[in-house]
C-alpha cells in the first residue's frame, strides 16, 4: 500500500479540491494507470449457508462514482466490507490499484469509508475526528492541521473545527464523515448508504453535492445503496446486483435502455412486461414476437450475449413514458405497435398522470403523459374510456432471461 | 438503554478485522482472561472443593481434618434444622418484603421520575455504596432500647417493647440492607419497557390494574426473579445483620457455620454446612436458569 | 441512561385529563382510583427513601454528640471525631484499610477489565463455564468464601500447611495478601460485569471505523475502545474500593498480625458496647465512602458530558446498566 501523501503537498494549492487531487492522483495513481482502481476476480463470500457474494466480477473505473444497487440483503455491504478489508472473500481475489490485498488489515489498506450512521468518535471535536487518520499515519501537526482545515472548507464546514460531532445535525455529522475520509487522499472511498439516516429534502441536496464533490476531488467513490433513483442521479456506472450476483453494470441509460434482463428492467424505473415467443429472427438482434393473446411485437434484443431460437419464450419490456394513448379510433401506422383498450384508473402526479389502461392484447399497461403546457388532452380522459395505446417499435426491449 | 440499532449495523459491526492474525487475536484474549481465570481456580473454585472434600471427612482432635468418606457431618447438621428453618423464614420473608417494598419503588422512578431518574438512581445508589456495616450498625442505635423505639415507648408510655435480638430486628436490617440489589433490576426492565404497549393495553380497554397484571407484571418479570436471586441466596448465608441485629440470639445458617468453624474448630462439620448452603443456592440459581431460558431465547436481565 | 428513554412520562394531571374527555360514566371512579394510586406511588418512594436514608442520618447526628455515653445526649460538638482521629490505633486500623481497598481495587479493575475484554474473544466452552463462576462469585454468600479461603490458605499457607511441609521454613501466615487476595475474588467479577456491560453497548463500528482510518489494534484499543470503557472502569475502581474498604467479614477470618481493618474495630466496639468514639467512626467510614461517590458521580458526569448525553446517570447508570443483559 501506498502510505505517503504525495510530496506535491507541499506547494501552495490553489484550491482546497486541487489540494486533494493531487494527493490522489499522485500519491496513488500515477504509476499504475492502466489499472482500474478495484478489482474483484470470482469473489465469494459465504456465511455459513449464505452465500451473500456469489462470483463476483467486477473493476471499477478509475475516478468513476460507481454505485452498488440492490435490493436488501443482496451482498452490497458484503462486498463493501470485503474491499475495507472487514471481511475476507471465501473465493476469489480482490485487487486494489492493481495489486492483491488477500490478508492485508483494513489499517493498512489506503481505502475509507463512510459508515452509514457516520461512526464519528463521541469523545473527539470534529477536527480532531477529521485528522484522526492522518495522525494514525504520523503526519506533522502543521500538516495535519492545514489538511484538516482543507477537507473542512472542502465540505463546507469551515468553521466547525471545534465543535462536538453530537452537537451537530445529521446533514452536517455526514459532512464530518466524509472530510473524515477524504482527508487521506484514499484510493477508493467507500459509502455505505451514507444518506439513509437523513429526511428526503437533504437527501437530494447531499445527493447533489456528493456527486460535485466527487468529479471535483477525482477520488474513486463505491457507493452502496438501495435507490435506484439515488443511484441514476449519482452514478457514472451502476452495478445491480440481486442475491449475491451481478446482474448487470453500465451507465445509468445504458441500465435504463438496455435492460439485460426482467430483474433489472423491474428494479431501474417501471415497465410493462408483455410475455411472447420468439416467431422470426433477422438473424442479428432484431426479431418478432408473438404475444400470448396475439400481439405481433417487432423489437431489439438487449442482450447481445444470448442467441434466442426461434419459439423461445421472452418478455417484451416497454416504458410507461415511452406510450401514448389516442382516441378509441385512431389509425395504427407502420413502425408503430398499437392496442386498444380501456381506462381503468388516471392518477394525476403533478408534473405527468398515470393511466392504467387495460387491453385485452396485452393485459394492464401503464402510461404516463407528461402534463406539459398545452397536452392536457388526458385530463378528459375517465375510466371506462376505450383508447388505442401505442408505441414505437423501437421502444419495444426484448429480454430473454 | 441504548437505542436498538438497524439489524445491519449489529452485523456491521461483529466480526474481526481482516484475517491478520486470528490466531494471535485468540491467544491475546487468553492472556487477558488468564488471570481472572488463576483467580476463580485458587479462590474459588479449589477453596470450594477443599469444603466438599473435608465436609466427608472427620475431625482431627486439634482441629485438623483426617480424611475419610461418612456423611456423618451431613447427618448431623440435618439432625438440628434450626438454623436452616431460621434462615429460610428470614430470607423468604425479606425477599418478598424487598419486593413489596422495591416493586413500586422502581415502578415510580422507571415510569413517573421522568427527568429526575438519574437523581433517584443516585438516591438509590448511595445507600448501596454506602458500609454496610456502617449501615447495619445504624440499626442498632435506632432500635436499641435507648434509640428511637425506647424513645416511642417511653413517649407513648408503652411496655418497652424489643425488636432487637428478635426475629423481627433482623428482618428490618435484612430488608433495609438488601433493597436497593432488588430495586436495581426492576427498575431496568420496567424503564426498558416500551411504554406505548401499556398504552396499547388502555387503548384495548384494559383497566390499569388489568393492564399492570397483564403487561407491566409479566414484563418486569425477569427483572422481579433476578432481584430475588440476588438478595435470596446472600441473605441464607447473611452472617453480620443476624450477628448485629440478632444480639446472638438469632440462631442462621451462618452463626451455625462461624460456630462450627471457629469457636468448635470442627472443619468437617462446617465444611457440611456450607456444602448444604451452596447446594441450596445451586438449586436457586438452576431454577431461576431454567426459569429465565424457558421458552424464549432473550437474555433479558441476567444475574447483577 | 435516560435520554433514550421515551419521552417524559406525561405528569398525572396529564393523564388523567385524557380518558375523561371520554365521557362515559364508568371513567370517573376509575380516575378517582388512579388518582389514589399515584398519591400512594409517590408517598410509597418518599416514605422508601427515608427508610433508606434514616439510618446514615442516625449515624451521623450521633456522631456530633458531646456526651460521655451513647445514650446521653450534650449538645452538638467534634469532641468525638478529634479524640478518634487522634488516637493511633484507630489511625493504624484506618490506614490498613486504605492498604486494602487500594490494593483489591487496583487488582480488581487491572484484571477485570482485562477479563471483560478477553472473555469476548473466547471460545464457546471456555465462556459458559467462565460465565457461570463469575456470577457464582458474585452471588455466593461471602461468609462461605471467607471460610473456604481461610481454610484453604490454613491448609496451604497456614502453620503446618502444604507450602511448609515442602519448604520447612517458616510459613508465609496471614495477612495483607490473604485479605486482598480474597477480596479481589467479589471485586474482579464486580469490574468484569461493569465493563462488560459497558462493551456490549458500546458502538463497535467506532472501533471499524478505526480500523478504516489506519488505526492499528492497539491504537485503536487506547485511542477509541479505551476512552468509552473508561467510565465503567473508573466506577469498578471505586466500587471495589469502598467494597475493600469497608469489608468485615473476609477481613476478620484472614487478617494477620497487625492488619486489622477499621471495620474490625467497628465490629469489636460493637460486641463490646458501643461508645460516641464508635459514632465517630462511623461516621468518618460514611463520609469516605460518599466522597468516593461524589468524586466518581463528579468525574463521570463531566465525562459523560464530553462525549454527548450517553450515561449521563454517573456511577449510578453505570451501577444500573451492568444490571441489564
Ligand atoms: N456477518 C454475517 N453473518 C451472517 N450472514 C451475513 C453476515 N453479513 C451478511 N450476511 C448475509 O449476507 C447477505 C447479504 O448481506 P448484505 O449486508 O451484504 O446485504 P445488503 O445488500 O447490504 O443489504 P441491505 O440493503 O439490507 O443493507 C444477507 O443474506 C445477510 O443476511
Ligand atoms: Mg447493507
Amino acid at each position: 500500500m501506498t502510505v505517503s501523501p504525495s510530496v506535491a503537498e507541499n506547494s501552495p494549492t490553489p484550491s482546497t479540491a486541487a489540494g486533494l487531487r493531487a494527493g490522489a492522483a499522485g500519491g496513488t495513481r500515477s504509476a499504475t494507470d492502466a489499472h482500474p482502481d478495484v478489482e474483484l476476480i470470482g469473489v465469494t463470500k459465504r456465511f455459513g449457508d449464505v452465500v451473500a457474494v456469489d462470483r463476483m466480477n467486477l473493476s471499477i473505473p478509475a475516478s468513476s462514482f460507481t454505485s452498488l444497487l440492490g435490493p436488501s440483503g443482496c451482498g452490497k455491504t458484503t462486498t463493501l466490507r470485503m474491499i475495507a478489508g472487514f471481511e475476507q472473500p471465501t473465493e476469489g481475489e480482490i485487487l486494489l490499484a492493481g495489486r492483491p490485498i488477500a490478508g492485508v488489515p483494513p489499517y493498512q489498506r489506503n481505502v475509507n469509508t463512510v459508515f452509514q450512521h457516520y461512526a464519528l468518535f463521541p469523545h473527539m471535536d470534529v477536527a480532531q475526528n477529521v485528522g484522526y487518520g492522518l495522525r494514525q499515519r504520523k503526519v506533522a501537526k502543521a500538516e495535519e492541521q492545514r489538511r484538516v482545515g482543507e477537507a473542512l472548507e472542502l465540505v463546507r464546514l469551515g468553521g466547525y473545527a471545534k465543535r462536538r460531532t453530537w452537537e451537530m445535525s445529521g446533514g452536517q455529522q455526514q459532512r464530518v464523515a466524509l472530510a473524515r475520509a477524504l482527508v487521506n487522499h484514499p484510493t477508493v472511498l467507500l459509502l455505505d448508504e451514507p444518506l439513509g439516516a437523513l429526511d428526503l429534502k437533504l437527501r437530494k441536496e447531499m445527493q447533489l453535492e456528493l456527486k460535485a464533490l466527487q468529479q471535483e476531488v477525482g477520488i474513486t467513490f463505491v457507493y452502496v445503496t438501495h435507490d435506484q433513483e439515488e443511484a441514476l442521479t449519482m452514478s457514472d456506472v451502476i452495478v445491480v446486483m440481486r442475491d449475491g450476483l451481478v446482474q448487470q453494470m453500465g451507465g445509468p441509460s445504458d441500465l435504463y435502455e438496455q435492460p439485460r434482463n426482467r430483474f433489472v428492467a423491474d428494479f431501474i424505473g417501471s415497465s410493462n412486461f408483455i410475455a411472447g415467443t420468439i416467431a422470426s429472427s433477422d438473424g442479428d438482434d432484431r426479431v418478432t414476437i408473438s404475444s400470448e393473446r396475439g400481439l405481433t411485437l417487432h423489437g431489439r434484443i438487449t442482450d447481445r450475449s444470448a442467441s434466442p431460437a426461434i419459439g423461445d419464450t421472452v418478455t417484451v419490456v416497454v416504458r410507461p413514458e415511452r406510450l401514448e394513448v389516442a382516441a378509441g379510433d385512431a389509425a395504427t401506422a407502420t413502425g408503430w405497435t398499437a392496442v386498444a383498450g380501456r381506462i381503468n384508473q388516471g392518477t394525476y402526479l403533478g408534473d405527468q398522470t398515470e393511466y392504467r389502461v387495460h387491453t385485452d392484447q396485452a393485459g394492464e399497461l401503464i402510461v404516463r403523459l407528461q402534463n406539459t403546457m398545452g397536452a392536457n388532452i388526458g385530463q378528459s380522459l375517465g375510466p371506462g374510456d376505450p383508447v388505442v395505446v401505442r408505441w414505437r417499435e423501437e421502444a419495444n426491449l426484448v429480454l430473454v432471461a | 438503554m441504548t437505542a436498538t440499532a438497524p439489524a445491519d449495523e449489529g452485523r456491521l459491526a461483529s466480526p474481526r478485522p481482516a484475517r491478520a492474525g486470528h490466531s494471535r487475536a485468540g491467544w491475546l484474549a487468553a492472556l487477558l482472561v488468564l488471570p481472572a481465570a488463576a483467580w476463580y481456580l485458587v479462590l474459588l473454585v479449589i477453596p470450594l472443593g477443599i469444603i466438599f472434600v473435608f465436609s466427608f471427612g472427620t475431625r482431627a482432635p486439634t482441629g485438623g481434618y483426617i480424611a475419610g468418606f461418612s456423611f456423618d457431618n451431613y447427618a448431623a447438621a440435618l439432625e438440628n434444622s434450626e438454623p436452616f428453618v431460621t434462615s429460610l423464614t428470614l430470607s423468604i420473608s425479606s425477599t418478598l418484603l424487598c419486593l413489596l417494598v422495591g416493586l413500586p419503588l422502581a415502578y415510580f422512578i422507571a415510569t413517573r421520575a421522568g427527568k429526575r431518574k438519574a437523581l433517584f438512581m443516585v438516591l438509590l445508589v448511595i445507600p448501596f455504596w454506602t458500609s454496610f456495616l456502617i449501615r447495619t450498625y445504624a440499626w442498632l442505635l435506632i432500635l436499641g432500647p435507648e434509640g428511637i423505639t425506647g424513645f416511642l415507648g417511653d413517649a407513648f408510655g408503652a411496655p418497652r417493647f424489643r425488636i432487637l435480638g428478635t426475629e423481627f430486628g433482623v428482618l428490618i436490617g435484612l430488608v433495609y440492607g438488601y433493597l436497593p440489589l432488588m430495586v436495581f433490576p426492576l427498575y431496568v426492565t420496567l424503564e426498558r419497557m416500551d411504554r406505548t404497549l401499556v398504552e396499547a393495553s388502555k387503548d384495548l380497554g384494559a383497566g390499569r390494574w388489568a393492564t399492570f397484571r397483564q403487561v407491566t407484571l409479566p414484563i418486569a418479570l425477569p427483572g422481579l426473579i433476578t432481584g430475588s436471586i440476588l438478595v435470596f441466596i446472600p441473605m441464607m448465608g447473611e452472617y453480620v445483620i443476624p450477628e448485629i441485629l440478632g444480639y446472638g440470639q438469632v440462631y442462621t445458617i451462618g452463626s451455625a457455620l462461624v460456630l462450627r468453624f471457629l469457636e468448635a474448630r470442627n472443619w468437617p462439620a462446617g465444611a457440611a454446612y456450607a456444602a448444604v448452603l451452596i447446594l441450596i443456592m445451586l438449586v436457586t440459581i438452576t431454577l431461576y436458569l431454567w426459569f429465565t431460558n424457558r421458552g424464549r431465547q432473550t437474555r433479558d436481565v441476567s444475574v447483577l | 441512561m435516560s435520554d433514550h428513554s421515551l419521552p417524559a412520562p406525561s405528569s398525572p394531571a396529564v393523564s388523567l385529563a385524557a380518558p375523561r374527555s371520554l365521557g362515559g360514566r364508568a371513567r370517573p371512579s376509575i380516575n378517582r382510583s388512579g388518582a389514589l394510586v399515584e398519591v400512594w406511588l409517590r408517598a410509597h418512594t418518599a416514605l422508601t427513601l427515608a427508610f433508606l436514608y434514616l439510618p446514615i442520618v442516625v449515624v451521623v447526628v450521633f456522631s456530633f454528640n458531646t456526651a460521655d455515653r451513647v445514650t446521653d445526649w450534650d449538645g452538638f460538638g467534634l469532641r468525638w471525631y478529634e479524640h478518634v482521629l487522634n488516637d493511633r490505633q484507630i489511625q493504624r486500623y484506618f490506614l490498613n484499610s486504605v492498604i486494602v481497598g487500594l490494593a483489591t481495587a487496583i487488582i480488581a479493575t487491572i484484571i477485570g477489565t482485562m477479563a471483560a475484554l478477553g472473555i469476548q474473544r473466547a471460545p464457546r466452552w471456555f465462556r459458559v463455564p467462565f460465565d457461570a463462576i463469575t456470577y457464582v462469585s458474585v452471588i455466593v454468600p461471602e461468609l462461605v468464601i471467607a471460610l473456604a479461603t481461610l481454610i484453604f490458605f490454613a491448609t496451604t499457607i497456614g502453620r503446618g500447611g502444604i507450602v511448609q511441609g515442602m519448604t520447612g521454613g517458616p510459613e508465609i501466615g496471614f495477612g495483607y495478601h490473604t485479605i486482598v487476595s480474597a477480596l479481589a475474588l467479589f471485586n474482579i467479577s464486580l469490574v468484569l460485569l461493569l465493563v462488560r456491560a459497558r462493551l456490549s453497548s458500546m458502538d463497535r463500528t467506532m472501533v471499524e471505523a478505526s480500523y478504516d482510518l489506519f488505526g492499528t489494534p492497539w491504537r485503536t484499543f487506547w485511542q477509541i475502545t479505551f476512552p468509552q470503557l473508561l467510565p465503567a472502569v473508573v466506577a469498578g475502581f471505586l466500587l471495589s474500593f469502598t467494597f475493600a474498604f469497608d469489608d468485615y467479614l473476609i477481613t476478620t477470618f484472614l487478617n494477620g498480625r497487625g492488619t486489622s481493618t477499621i471495620p474490625l474495630y467497628v465490629f469489636s466496639s460493637i460486641r463490646k458496647g458501643v461508645t460516641p468514639a464508635t459514632n465517630a467512626v462511623a461516621a468518618i467510614i460514611l463520609l469516605v465512602t460518599l466522597t468516593l461517590l461524589l468524586v466518581g458521580q463528579f468525574v463521570l458526569s463531566r465525562n459523560a458530558r464530553r462525549v454527548g448525553a450517553r450515561n449521563s446517570g454517573g456511577v449510578a447508570g453505570i451501577v444500573t446498566e451492568s444490571q441489564g443483559g
